[in-house]
């Protein structure tokens, strides 16, 4: 085995964050250090994903540099690999990582260390998830984020963030100790977590409806579905920017991972049975979400309930089983991923000038900020999936894909498109367009270097992979169509033995 | 007698009981010399354990005297929380003028029953330690005596104590009566089955022994005792009687009783399920650290009991794995508290703690790393011992059991969450003073950092306890 390249992706933030301990100090200079420090750590780490990315071979639908050590003794093992599904979300991770270092600049006045800290704990603990292939190594990561995430949202919030943080904390916590059980529970019966394990020696198809559920309350709460996303609108509001950005990129794409890699990875015939299953909570979160976000006030509320939507595409495509709806999926989270940081940190921009985030502050303000109305144009188009963005990309796909498995689903979830589009037009029309009502906004400045900065690097890939979306396709593909063989093979086997 | 080497470390610390006695009476102001020679022996008795090889299996004094792997550990963990104890409490007795020689002392004489329980292997013999034991805990509960909340929890805990103790001494009579022997390993050669005295008599020796341990419903005391009670005392309460009280159950059960586990396996789920319940539950409206750390202390000792109740070897293990964690994370708890001192005075309040994070970032720190812990968050300590009990008790397809603990879990994790929360989001208050002593600032560091990185290399104190086979 050469150099554990995966193992020092994860570890690198934890480092840097235990370098950040150790610095004095919390006054001018110091607090420059900090966040140079902080951004150093978290670019190398972009440069090492970038160069993992190169490295890893697209070619293969097997695991790539697979670590594999003793931990707790002939029992589980520290194992870590990636396929091509994984890589992307830790670039994703790797890349908003550093955009949320930068973001911190203007809306984090006390604590900037503890903060920069927490950032950096909770990328080590995200890239884990995308990369372990062991069951309880993948739910260490996974919980252990509760704890970062928690002092985020709880700290650096806006007014009701401890009530916020609680619902996080609790309502995530819950979802997850059933997963818990099930974890055991096949570590008992089959006498590993290794997933590669897992996926060869295949789980006995009469427990697999109930291991399916346990996986499902926990991802289901995280992803967030309908009805159990009543946390993620009140954890977005009140986190800080930087918070919230991390929380919709990167948190809620662990549950869409984990449900391509466990639901439909362990458990086929499960996930066969419960398919309508999701695809009702799915058209209702996409519908339903769809109308609560039209009537928001908020543009954190607008936004968060938007993810609740976007995630309901992603929960279509994926329980599609189709080769479209898959890696439809996945560009969508790419995507999301991209937009909903991107709008956010807009958000964030203007809360910072303003200090309110309701859309009848707002007005108008494209004669004051130019440049920044051109880039949230960018982003709303994006969000509503426009042909030319990533957005439209990762929608299409899915759709595609839902038609091939199901008309009237698909049809259905066409129509979210279209309420997509009226509350991200409406909002960018308040907000932007129409008479400046509001005189304390004629003072506010237009973005400033950084902010620019910071948001022309997400438009960037948004635009790119919306034209030109085949470096994602063919990284997944080889991924994707394994995934789905051995998925129709079980499918097929099962069927065989049972009729 | 030539296997009387095996018991040196009871002989040395009885025979330093006395000398220090001796020497606290015939030379004046001689706290500090007792308080440090206590720790000098318990080291001593530590190096004597380590002085057989730890998986001797012997039986002494006519098999009423058991010296194996469990009993060696386990008196390991009541000697080091001993230690402890000690070494954190000095500063907090003398601003409270507790400074006497008999504090030390006392918490010797327990130390002792309470070695002298983990070894028993003989009914009679398991009652004496008991009441050492319980006799000089008694008079720590009340050892701050000008104060009326301590006399109230001494008396509060003899009584009732004395009453648990009168059950169990009556469940040990019945046993002997049907049985015709109180050694364990007879008993359960001579028990025989249909025989509903014996079953009445586990019954009550359960009940006593489930007071010690302050299972639900056996709880009630512990609440007001652990308030009462000098902090430095609720600590010692809080850790060392529950390691001995949970080896005997464990010996108890597992030894003259292992084969007519239908019979007390209900009593143990349902006092761990009560417990697990009842701890999360009712912390909830605590505004006293301690009293919370009583009820939560009481939820712990359900997801002990847990691992009991499987009966198997892996439960035994699972459940010493727990209460050896469980000893960390108090301990460091408790440093924390003995931290929280501002112009002569303790602060045990949650309101207390309001804010600390600003003035006081790693005593913060420390406290919502052990908080988290104790809430069995992934991925400190608490969360691995969760881990194991709940894998034990699942591998005997006791989901209900699994799912209530874990759901119990979620429950509990709100109050410690309340605590962080005051910690880190609410206003500070007037700083605390910052003049800890060494052994203070040595106990939570090392309990912190063990919690903290315990992830890093789990097999060691999993092959450790592994070693236990009882059945």
């Amino acid at each position: 085995m050469d150099f554990p390249i995966l193992s020092s992706i994860i570890l690198l933030p934890s480092i840097g964050s235990l370098f950040l301990f150790f610095i004095k100090g919390s006054e001018g200079k110091s607090l420059q250090t900090i966040k140079y420090v902080a951004l150093f750590v978290t670019i190398t780490n972009f440069f090492i994903s970038i160069y993992l990315w190169y490295l890893f071979d697209e070619t293969s639908s097997n695991f790539q540099f697979i670590e594999d050590k003793e931990w707790l003794d002939g029992f589980i093992n520290y194992k870590v690999g990636i396929d091509g599904i994984s890589i992307l979300f830790i670039i994703l991770t790797t890349f908003i990582t550093p955009l949320c270092v930068l973001s911190v600049n203007n809306s984090i006045k006390s604590r900037l260390k503890d903060f920069l800290i927490a950032i950096l704990l909770m990328e080590s603990l995200m890239i884990g998830v995308f990369c372990s292939l062991d069951l309880i190594i993948f739910y260490l990561f996974f919980e252990g984020g509760l704890i970062p995430m928690f002092l985020i949202i709880g700290i650096w919030g806006g007014e009701r963030r401890v009530y916020s943080a609680f619902k996080f904390f609790l309502y995530t916590l819950f979802g997850s100790v059933l997963m818990l059980v099930a974890i055991i529970v096949i570590y008992l019966t089959y006498g590993t977590t290794d997933i590669t394990k897992l996926y060869e020696i295949g789980i006995n198809a009469n427990f697999q409806n109930l291991l399916w559920l346990a996986f499902f309350s926990s991802f289901a709460v995280k992803t967030p579905m309908w009805p159990v996303h009543t946390w993620l609108p009140d954890a977005h509001v009140e986190a800080p920017t930087a918070g919230s950005v991390l929380l919709a990129a990167i948190l809620l794409k662990m549950a869409g991972y984990g449900f391509i890699r466990f639901s439909i990875g362990l458990f086929p015939i499960a996930s066969e049975f419960f398919t309508p299953l999701i695809y009702f909570l799915s058209l209702v979160a996409i519908i339903y979400t769809s109308f609560v976000a039209l009537m928001q006030e908020d543009m954190k509320k607008l936004i968060a309930y938007s993810s609740v939507a976007h995630m309901g595409y992603v929960t279509l495509g994926i329980f599609t089983n189709t080769q479209q709806g898959l890696e439809g999926s996945i560009v969508q989270m790419i995507s999301h991923g991209l937009v909903s940081a991107a709008l956010f940190l807009s958000v964030g921009v203007l809360y910072d000038r303003t200090h309110s985030r309701l859309i009848k502050t707002y007005g108008g303000l494209v004669s004051v900020m130019p440049k920044y109305s051109i880039l949230l144009m960018i982003f709303t188009l994006s969000a509503l999936g426009l042909p030319g963005t990533s957005g439209f990309v990762g929608e299409f796909l899915i759709l595609m894909g839902a038609f091939r498995d199901n008309f009237l689903v698909a049809t259905i979830a066409c129509f979210g498109v279209i309420l997509g589009a009226a509350y991200m037009l409406w909002l960018y029309k308040r907000v932007i367009f129409g008479k400046l009502n509001n005189k304390d906004l004629l003072k506010i400045d237009d973005l400033n270097k950084s902010e620019i900065l910071v948001l022309s690097i997400i438009a960037l890939p948004t635009l790119f992979y919306g034209f030109y979306p085949e470096p994602l396709l063919n990284t997944v593909e080889v991924s994707v169509n394994n995934l789905i063989d051995t998925y129709n093979y079980n499918l097929v086997s099962f069927g065989a033995n049972n009729g | 007698m030539d296997k009387l080497n095996f018991i040196y470390p009871e002989i040395f610390i009885s025979l330093s009981i006395m000398f220090l006695l001796i020497l606290g009476v015939f030379k004046k102001k001689s706290s500090n010399l007792i308080i440090s020679l206590s720790v000098i022996t318990l080291i001593g008795t530590l190096i004597l354990i380590f002085g057989y090889p730890m998986n001797t299996n012997l039986d002494l004094f006519n098999g009423s005297y058991k010296i194996d792997y469990m009993s060696s550990y386990m008196k390991i963990l009541t000697i080091l929380s001993g230690i402890f104890v000690l070494i954190t409490s000095s500063k907090f007795l003398k601003i409270y003028k507790l400074f006497n020689i008999e504090y030390p002392i006392l918490i010797l004489c327990s130390i002792l029953g309470m070695m002298v329980m983990i070894s028993s292997n003989d009914l009679i013999v398991f009652y004496i330690g008991l009441e050492l034991q319980s006799l000089s805990l008694y008079v720590l509960a009340a050892f701050n005596r000008d104060q009326i909340k301590s006399s109230e929890a001494g008396l509060k805990y003899f009584v009732l104590s004395a009453l648990s103790s009168g059950l169990l001494l009556y469940g040990c009579s019945l046993i002997y009566g049907f049985s015709g022997t109180t050694n364990f390993d007879q008993i359960s050669i001579l028990m025989n089955n249909d025989q509903y005295g014996l079953t009445f008599g586990i019954v009550f020796i359960l009940v006593g022994l489930a007071f010690k341990i302050s299972a639900v419903p056996f709880h009630m005391w512990a609440p007001d005792v652990y308030e009462g009670s000098p902090t430095s005392v609720t600590l010692f309460f809080a850790v060392a009687p529950k390691v001995a009280a949970l080896t005997v159950i464990i010996r108890f059960l597992y030894v003259p009783f292992v084969n007519v586990i239908d019979q007390w396996q209900l009593i143990i789920i349902f006092l761990s399920i009560a417990s697990m319940i009842f701890g999360a539950v009712a912390a909830i409206g605590q505004k006293n650290l301690k009293r919370l750390i009583a009820y939560s202390s009481i939820g712990h000792m359900g997801y002990a009991l847990a691992g009991l109740c499987v009966g198997t070897n892996q439960g035994i293990q699972s459940s010493v794995l727990y209460i050896s964690i469980y000893l960390v994370m108090n301990l460091g708890f408790f440093s924390c508290l003995f931290m929280l001192k501002r112009n002569n005075t303790y602060f045990e309040n949650i309101d207390d703690l309001s804010g600390l994070s600003k003035n006081h970032p790693l005593i913060s720190l420390s406290l919502m790393i052990i908080l988290f812990s104790l809430a069995g968050i992934p991925p400190l300590a608490g969360f691995f011992a969760k881990f194991y009990i709940f894998k034990a008790v699942l591998d005997q397809s006791m989901y209900y059991l699994a799912i209530i603990g874990l759901l119990t879990t979620v429950i509990a994790a709100f109050y410690y969450l309340r605590i962080i929360k005051i910690m880190y989001f609410d206003l500070e208050k007037e700083k605390y003073d910052k003049d800890y002593n060494l052994g203070l600032k040595l106990t939570l560091t090392l309990s912190t950092t063990l919690i903290l990185f315990y992830f890093i290399y789990p097999s060691k104190l999993l092959n450790i306890v592994s070693q236990i086979n009882i059945i």
